[in-house]
């Protein structure tokens, strides 16, 4: 066997992991076709170990494997040249543990070095180059972009980040159970990291949650999907120069974010989660409250998209504008809201068959282009208010059971999965422990990881004005790339 | 005289009423209060007050463009009928002089975008440039069109289309209206063609061109921009009010008639989004055509009959 076969919230013992072979990978990864969500390396006395985690979305399933890179080993054959899904894994690799891959396309720091970095350039006569960034004219997080271009028209787009770099995965081996520091890999996605980090915490204590605080969980994690969505239409709005819609759904957005504040005490759900449960209920007179927020906010988001959705103005900034083919989103391994928009099958909170969820892929033209991102949201953010009521009601059941229970011990020589649907796509979070039961690697995937490829795929050959706009369709996380 | 200094008075002021204006209806759309109609004016004394930054790239264009920029303005106001409806100088072709007048301050900001060598300048420039050499012919040949019609080749010809042409002279109004009000809407940088109130350089046109001015001659820039923009808006106004109406009527009438326009520019800016960069070059021709039509319509009128 050159795999282990485990499920979302697993843990297994590291013995039980096997070794394979780069050439092994390769053929395994060319004929399984399950997809990339994990590629990090390990020290491991004299050695580096390099951990495979494979998704099979169709079963639900995660394939676990490795490769050991004995000390004098300092390259091998990269697997991105084949597979471009490897690329920005393999250079994050390399980075870290300075083992080459050879003949990587775009070997180029992800991170760190960023003084080193060397920029694609296209020779010619009315070719000119645009540097944008890192720092922008909004309040928004740092980073590089270099535009390659002849008149209005983008041939290349090369993004640079790395500014935000926090170590973060470092932080969280140091301090164990510390929640809120997980809410902070990425601030837009507070309940789905934290969410993720408390599963993987949980699984390594083999800590039973209340069916209750998983539903609450949940429903702030919907919560949150809905508010980003609502800010993400109003910025796109913005972007167009579409007063109306922009200002609409600023103060729609407000609406979802007080009612978390009134859940948690935080507008963004902080300290919401812990390891173990949730800290604040949702007792009767808050699910009315969130039932009948949920109702104003689903008919503005209605009435406002519908009149934008029919506007000639509207519909011709965004249609055709930043595609993406559904053939380039698989190849480079995209996720999320994004690879939905370009028709890709792809939610790990349908695939990986979460019990509480009852949710099924929403039918609509998945063109790959803005609209369809702008479209993809809006018709989310109503399946999501769905979802809210059907917990609602769930709830109720529940309402003697416990909201935190303690948590156990953290197993030694453990590895743990755990991989939650954020707003923007799936987050990953995989720990390694030690023989003491001391955290070794802690590695966190965020989407935007994946994703920043697909931006610099969807503005090629499209007017470099309409890159803003499809930079908000996307409203990537500079933070959660850098970590 | 006094009517001289009025119209300099009101050339001077209006403009910051006519952008709080604009504002305020964009506020109104958008359902917030908005800010006074006076914070255009309170914005200019505040970068008066301010300290004006020189990049070190930058040459003499760079500092003397915003006085040249104001000055044009200033100078093609003179010749076109503001307040009382009469032009402060009226000489032969003014319709040409107060063109070429606008391009050479346009011309200057143009090189003064750059001259501060950052690529975002320069593609403001660019967009800049382009549009202007499809308003420009547009521009002549619809004015050149009513003077032929009326003989007359200064603005006050505006007045004077009706009783040239009776039947079909209101048709050529209509199209003039369109005509100018698309340029209104081009010169000032407004929505649907450009967005003043984006911050993204990367789709900017007018706004990315003086990302590098400060102080003093932002302020400058901003005031000479309201004031073209007014001067289209005063162009329009003129061709609405019937001629020789007594003052007391006439006044209040031009001030309705800028009012009006300003509350329309708001509102176009609140309920369409802007047009993608391609289509802002078909929304620019929707100019030439009509003025096309004025020149067919002229052509009729003069050899038809």
């Amino acid at each position: 066997m050159n795999w282990t076969v485990i499920e979302n919230n697993q843990k297994i013992n590291i013995s039980q992991i096997p070794a394979i072979t780069i050439e092994q990978l390769r053929n395994d990864y060319n004929r399984l076709k399950y997809r990339l969500i994990g590629f990090f390396g390990k020290k491991e006395e004299e050695n580096t170990r390099l951990y495979v985690v494979l998704c099979d979305d169709n079963e639900g399933k995660i394939y676990v494997s490795s490769i050991v890179f004995s000390r004098d080993v300092k390259s091998y054959e990269a697997l991105t040249k084949d597979f471009p899904a490897f690329h920005n894994f393999e250079r994050e690799f390399y980075e870290e543990f300075n083992i080459e891959p050879l003949n990587h396309p775009w070997l180029k720091p992800l991170r760190q070095n960023q003084d080193k970095y060397s920029f694609f350039e296209m020779k010619g006569e009315e070719v000119h180059e645009v540097a944008v960034g890192p720092i922008h004219a909004g309040v928004i997080e740092p980073g590089h972009f270099r535009f390659m271009c002849q008149g209005e028209k983008v041939y290349e787009l090369e993004i640079m980040l790395g500014y935000q770099h926090r170590g973060v995965e470092e932080l969280l081996i140091k301090s164990k159970f510390n929640n809120r520091l997980a809410e902070s890999v990425c601030g837009d996605t507070v309940i789905g990291h934290n969410l993720a980090y408390s599963q993987v915490m949980e699984t390594l204590t083999d800590t039973q949650i209340t069916d209750k605080a998983q539903i609450i969980r949940r429903i702030a994690l919907e919560l949150e999907r809905i508010a980003v969505h609502i800010g993400d239409m109003g910025a796109i709005s913005g972007d167009m120069a579409y007063l109306m819609g922009a200002s609409i759904f600023g103060v729609t957005r407000t609406l979802v974010i007080n009612t978390m504040l009134e859940i948690s005490g935080s507008r963004f759900g902080r300290g919401l989660i812990d390891v173990g449960g949730v800290n604040f209920d949702i007792d009767e007179t808050m699910q009315e409250k969130i039932i009948s927020m949920l109702k104003e906010v689903e008919k503005t988001v209605d009435k406002v998209t519908k009149i934008m959705l029919k506007k000639s103005s509207c519909i011709s900034r965004m249609e055709r504008t930043g595609i993406v083919t559904k053939e380039q989103t698989q190849t480079i391994g995209a996720v999320g809201m994004a690879a939905r928009a370009s028709g890709m099958m792809l939610d790990s909170r349908i695939d990986l068959k979460d019990k509480f969820y009852n949710l099924d892929y929403i039918k609509f033209n998945a063109s790959g282009d803005v609209h369809a991102r702008f479209n993809l949201r809006y018709l989310e953010i109503k399946q999501s208010i769905e979802q809210i009521k059907d917990f609602i009601k769930i709830l109720k059941e529940y309402k003697m059971e416990k909201l935190k229970v303690p948590y156990g011990v953290i197993s030694s020589n453990s590895f743990a999965v755990s991989i939650t649907e954020g707003w923007r796509g799936e987050i990953v979070h995989c720990v390694i422990t030690g023989k003491n039961g001391e955290l070794v690697r802690y590695k966190v995937k965020d989407p935007s990881f994946n994703n920043w490829y697909m931006l610099s795929l969807a503005v090629r050959n499209n007017g470099i004005s309409d890159f803003p706009l499809c930079n908000k369709s996307f409203n990537l996380s500079y933070c959660g790339n850098d970590l | 005289m006094t009517i001289t200094i009025i119209n300099l008075l009101i050339l001077l002021t209006i403009p910051f009423f006519m952008m709080g204006i604009i504002k305020k209806t964009k506020a109104f759309w958008a359902g917030r209060k908005g800010v006074s109609i006076l914070q255009p004016f309170y914005d200019f004394l505040r970068l008066m007050n301010k300290e004006t930054v020189y990049s070190e790239t930058t040459s003499w264009v760079f500092k003397l463009t915003p006085m040249i920029m104001f000055s044009t303005v200033i100078f093609a106001a003179l010749f076109i009928p503001l307040l009382t409806g009469e032009a402060i100088i009226n000489v032969p072709f003014s319709f040409v002089i107060f063109s070429y007048t606008l391009s050479l301050g346009k011309f200057f900001s143009l090189i003064s975008a750059l001259d501060t060598g950052s690529s975002f300048e320069g593609m403001g420039a660019s967009r800049e440039a382009c549009f202007s050499t499809i308003v420009e012919p547009a521009f002549f040949i619809a004015m050149g069109s009513v003077a032929a019609l009326t003989k007359v080749n200064s603005f006050d010809n505006l007045k004077m289309i009706a009783e040239n042409a009776p039947v079909y002279g209101i048709l050529i109004i209509a199209l003039l209206i369109i005509t100018l009000f698309i340029m209104l809407l081009i010169e000032g940088c407004r929505v649907p063609v450009d967005d003043p109130a984006t911050h993204l350089e990367l789709t900017m046109i007018h706004e990315v061109m003086i990302l590098d001015n400060s102080g003093a001659d932002l302020g400058f820039i901003s005031w000479s921009s309201a004031i073209k923009m007014f001067l289209f808006e005063a162009l329009i106004a003129s061709l609405i009010i019937p001629k020789g109406l007594a003052p007391v009527i006439s006044i209040p009438l031009f001030l309705g008639a800028i009012l009006l326009l300003s509350v329309m520019v708001g509102t176009i800016e609140a309920i369409t989004a802007r047009f993608r960069m391609t289509h802002v070059f078909e929304f620019v021709f929707i100019m030439s055509i009509t003025a096309l039509l004025i020149l067919t319509l002229v052509t009729y009128g003069i050899y038809g009959n």
